[in-house]
């Protein structure tokens, strides 16, 4: 029973999964709702395969409840879950022509030939792959070959498409282009699509929510700008985006403590006593000469030297060492901004709104 | 820097060389056998003329007719079993974990290099003992055969079928069996629309060579069989050590284009699978 | 029927798959218990057994006899004689088989197939004919004598003498080499061998470094390929030996169709299977991978 007004179109409370001694993944608890573009971002062997491959019935629970759309799935063989996969590398059939892979399900499930052969028709246009349905997988290039993976499964009209890094074996460029197209079709067609990923940039480009993983344990779950401007820990500060983590102590609700005692505001509130990290993006950071601090910042402030600097052509990033540690700034690069040398003293500043404080743990026990 | 080159075309062409003689070793054997089963004289290494009458007389003659019967059959009957046995056990292996699977491993890998002699020996001893247990327990008496001699074949073919099998299996992603699941399909209809089709080339190829094998074995046969179980190649070196004649030419140049048959299908098979050896 | 996952689930799932497994295996390996090990077994007992002097074999008063004549003078000789005829043979497989196999590992895709053809017929035919075809061509007046003395050097008498068998398994067992040695050297980074170039090292000196050590899992599994055959070889030397080269494999099977001692054939099988296992399990733990 779900107690939620809508059923969620996958929901996992407290699964885990064991391999002998090792914990694969650790007591989740996740809710995917209907029509959902929905990632999951970790490094490799962070769990987060795992995960999809238990909704997919390809590994079972070792415990907990999983539910597809408000049904308990947990136990049962993937051929009776109403949810389709495009498998890592594709997995093609390799001695089946475009149209035998697409026509498979359809096949297994008993489906008349003449149905099969419209709705796999169907299928390939939706993935415009209409000319090579006599071709085998080995004669199609890597972003044809996705294509008819999505189009195999897609036939099947699932409930929930699963997808295993379904871009990782494709180049930049087509990579780029590909994350379009499946943000475009998940519009079309309405169904929640769940896919795993551990490129960061394309899971904050193309979900709605993305859930990140590390080590068994689902550290956050949330839209983009969540994961990035709020990470609830040091993990997740650090694996989304590039950010400068500050060892700080909390002496009260609105003050940390930076290892040379600088005291700073802090935008979200922590119990006092505890170890914590800021978190400040480089491109968050103003520098400037030490005396043209203005006076609002003069509270998010720090004095250092300039290490090394780096031209990207858009920005500059430099690295300040700031007595006990260095910090990534990144100002952009105009014809008329200043740019200054590896030696010289500098001021950086920050909006108190734009640096967070996350507890620092979230590295696995 | 021009004598480095020299040196290294001279080094070429040595090469070249060793490979044009390696070829001719191989084959001007076998092409002047072939040669000499044709010729019209009674000493088997002299050209006298062509002939036919060699094969003529290959097929006239009882002995060899029935020994190639037997050998034929025994190669069907044991490539039968080794198949099925060779691709369960591979299957097993490669797909499955269970207790005991790395003595299975070691098992399934010993009458690959146990020497002809030794699995000769061990055949002649256990059907020795096999016949009088049976007869000291039960009363029934039987005689080595023809099934004796299979069942020998049997036992060192599903090790080379397994092997050949196994090849083509770990070549095959197990992604595959799961994406047919995924894509509705039972356990059965995995094995039989996905799995079975992707390995048959290795179950074609260790069939090939199962009945390659059964068919060139001399020594355990030899030892396993008993009278009116004598194949061809059993047949065939009896009379060699009697005394080469031109029959035996013939029966050789038969035996041979049976082999040949076999290794044309075998690359044909292996065509698809990648082109790995053996 | 509820579908919630549970670790009691979980086990009895795998469970089920181990069992599959084990179903799958177990015809094959029942078989091979039987049919393989069990008269393994068998062979190892008798090599303890006593002869009686009719001939027959008694299965008591086991003692250590038969592995005891191994050091008699006639044992001996054929024992060093298969010895140094096995290992004659793998050395001139190896010194023909290394250069073709680079040589045909360095050819064009085209080429190279064609050229592995070319390896394959010979390996697949019929070990018996080939070696028959030695014998004719070897033969009183045969082609190669007429050869020999058309060019002036006299009859040649090489059949039935020792240089015939080797001949023999050297045409039997090429192919065994060659065909692990092409894959090893097939398959090395050829990238290693022009950094060793670029790194100053002369041809010769790559080749002993880089080339050779990267190439040796395939030198070793050919060597073995032909060693272990070699060894208990019985079709060559009985056909181009004649009977007159004895070795072990024909030493093996006179003690049980002639000299009806089969204790003594045991024994000598027990050694060979025990020199064979050594080498193989050497070769494994060298770090090779497949024969």
């Amino acid at each position: 029973m779900s107690t939620t007004e809508t059923t969620a179109a996958v929901e996992l409370s407290t699964v885990t999964k064991r391999f002998d001694d090792v914990v694969a993944v650790d007591s989740i608890d996740l809710e995917i709702a209907d029509g959902e573009f929905f990632a999951m971002l970790g490094p490799s062997g962070c769990g987060k395969t795992t995960t999809l491959r238990m909704i997919a019935g390809l590994e079972f629970p070792t415990e907990g409840s999983l539910k597809i759309f408000g049904e308990e799935v947990g136990t049962l063989p993937p051929n009776k879950r109403p949810v389709n996969t495009v498998f890592q590398n594709y997995a093609l059939f390799p001695h089946m022509n475009v149209i035998q892979n697409v026509g498979f399900g359809l096949k297994m499930q008993g489906v008349s030939k003449s149905e099969i052969a419209t709705r796999a028709n169907e299928a390939i246009e939706l993935v415009q792959l209409g000319a090579l349905t006599k071709r085998k997988p080995n004669q199609l290039s890597g972003g044809q070959q996705q294509r008819v993976a999505l189009a195999r499964a897609l036939v099947n009209k699932p409930k929930v498409l699963l997808l295993d890094e379904p871009l990782g074996a494709l180049d930049l460029k087509l990579r780029q282009e590909m994350q379009g197209e499946l943000k475009s079709l998940q519009r079309e067609l309405g169904v929640s699509f769940v896919f795993v990923t551990h490129d960061q940039e394309e899971a904050l480009t193309m979900s709605d929510r993305i859930a990140v993983m590390h080590a068994g344990k689902l550290l956050q779950v949330g839209s983009a700008e969540e994961l990035y401007d709020r990470p609830v820990n040091r993990f997740v500060a650090d694996f989304i985006g590039q950010t400068n983590l500050v060892d700080a102590t909390v002496s009260d609700d609105s003050t940390i403590v930076l290892a040379n005692g600088t005291k700073i505001n802090a935008p979200n509130p922590h119990p006092a006593g505890t170890k914590v990290a800021m978190s400040l993006r480089p491109e968050s950071i103003t520098i400037g000469e030490p005396d043209e601090i203005p006076d609002e910042f003069v509270p998010t402030s720090l004095r250092g030297q300039v290490t090394n600097v780096t031209y990207l052509g858009h920005s500059h990033v430099y690295t300040v060492s700031v007595d006990w540690m260095p910090l990534e700034v990144r100002t952009n690069a105009t014809p008329t901004s200043v740019v200054y040398e590896p030696g010289s003293q500098v001021a950086i500043w920050w909006d108190r709104r734009s640096d967070w404080v996350v507890p620092d743990e979230g590295y696995g026990t | 820097m021009s004598s480095n080159k020299q040196l290294k075309g001279a080094a070429k062409n040595v090469l070249g060389f060793n490979a044009i003689l390696v070829y001719i070793f191989f084959y001007a054997p076998i092409a002047l056998l072939v040669l000499f089963s044709f010729s019209d004289d009674d000493l088997v290494g002299r050209w006298g003329g062509f002939t036919l009458r060699w094969y003529e007389a290959f097929a006239d003659n009882e002995q060899v007719q029935s020994a190639l019967t037997i050998s034929i059959r025994v190669a069907v009957v044991s490539t039968l079993v080794s198949v099925v046995l060779g691709t369960m056990a591979a299957l097993a292996l490669e797909r499955y974990r269970f207790r005991g699977n790395t003595f299975f491993d070691a098992l399934l890998y010993l009458p690959v290099i146990v020497p002809d002699v030794t699995m000769a020996v061990m055949m002649l001893l256990f059907f020795a003992a096999g016949r009088d247990l049976l007869d000291a327990l039960f009363g029934i008496s039987f005689a080595k055969g023809v099934a004796t001699v299979t069942l020998s074949h049997i036992a060192f073919s599903i090790s080379f079928v397994s092997i050949v099998v196994r090849a083509r299996i770990s070549g095959m992603s197990q992604r595959l069996e799961e994406a047919a699941q995924d894509l509705y399909a039972t356990r059965f209809q995995s094995f039989r629309y996905v799995t079975l089709p992707l390995i048959l080339p290795g179950v074609v190829g260790g069939a090939l060579l199962s009945l390659t094998l059964s068919l060139d074995d001399v020594v355990i046969t030899q030892f396993a069989a008993g009278p009116g179980s004598t194949t061809l190649p059993v047949f065939v070196f009896g009379l060699i050590r009697r005394g080469v004649t031109p029959l035996i030419n013939a029966v050789s140049v038969v035996m041979l284009a049976i082999s040949v048959v076999l290794v044309v299908l075998s690359l044909v098979a292996q065509r698809a699978r990648d082109g790995s050896a053996l | 029927m509820t579908a919630l996952a549970t670790p009691e689930f979980e086990k009895a799932n795998e469970k089920n798959k181990r069992r599959q497994g084990v179903l799958l295996a177990l015809p094959a390996y029942l078989y091979l218990v039987l049919f393989f090990a069990v008269p393994l077994g068998i062979v190892v007992v008798y090599s303890f057994a006593t002869r009686t002097s009719t001939g027959a074999t008694e299965l008591s008063g086991w003692n250590l006899d038969s592995y005891g004549r191994l050091g008699d003078e006639v044992v001996r000789t054929i024992l060093f004689r298969s010895l140094w005829l096995a290992i004659l043979t793998t050395a001139i497989c190896f010194v023909v088989a290394y250069p073709f196999s680079y040589f045909l590992a360095t050819r064009k895709p085209l080429t190279r197939n064609l050229m592995l053809v070319g390896v394959l017929i010979p390996f697949w035919s019929n070990f018996l004919v080939r070696n028959y075809a030695w014998r004719v061509l070897l033969g009183n007046d045969g082609p190669v004598s007429q050869l020999t003395e058309a060019v002036g050097l006299g009859e040649t008498r090489i059949l039935f003498t020792p240089v015939a068998v080797v001949l023999g398994l050297v045409y039997g067992f090429l192919p065994f080499m060659i065909l692990p040695m092409y894959a090893a050297i097939e398959r090395m980074d050829w990238s290693l061998i022009e950094a060793s170039r670029d790194l100053g090292a002369t041809g010769w000196q790559t080749f002993r470094n880089v080339t050779f050590p990267l190439s040796r899992p395939g030198v070793t599994a050919g060597s073995i390929l032909v060693f272990i055959p070699s060894l208990g070889a019985f079709v060559t030397p009985e056909i181009l030996g004649g009977g007159r080269t004895t070795l072990l494999g024909s030493f093996i099977v006179s003690q049980f169709l002639t000299a009806r001692n089969w204790p003594a054939g045991a024994a000598v099988s027990t050694v060979l299977m025990i020199v064979m296992l050594i080498a193989t399990i050497s070769y494994f733990r060298s770090g090779g991978r497949t024969l």
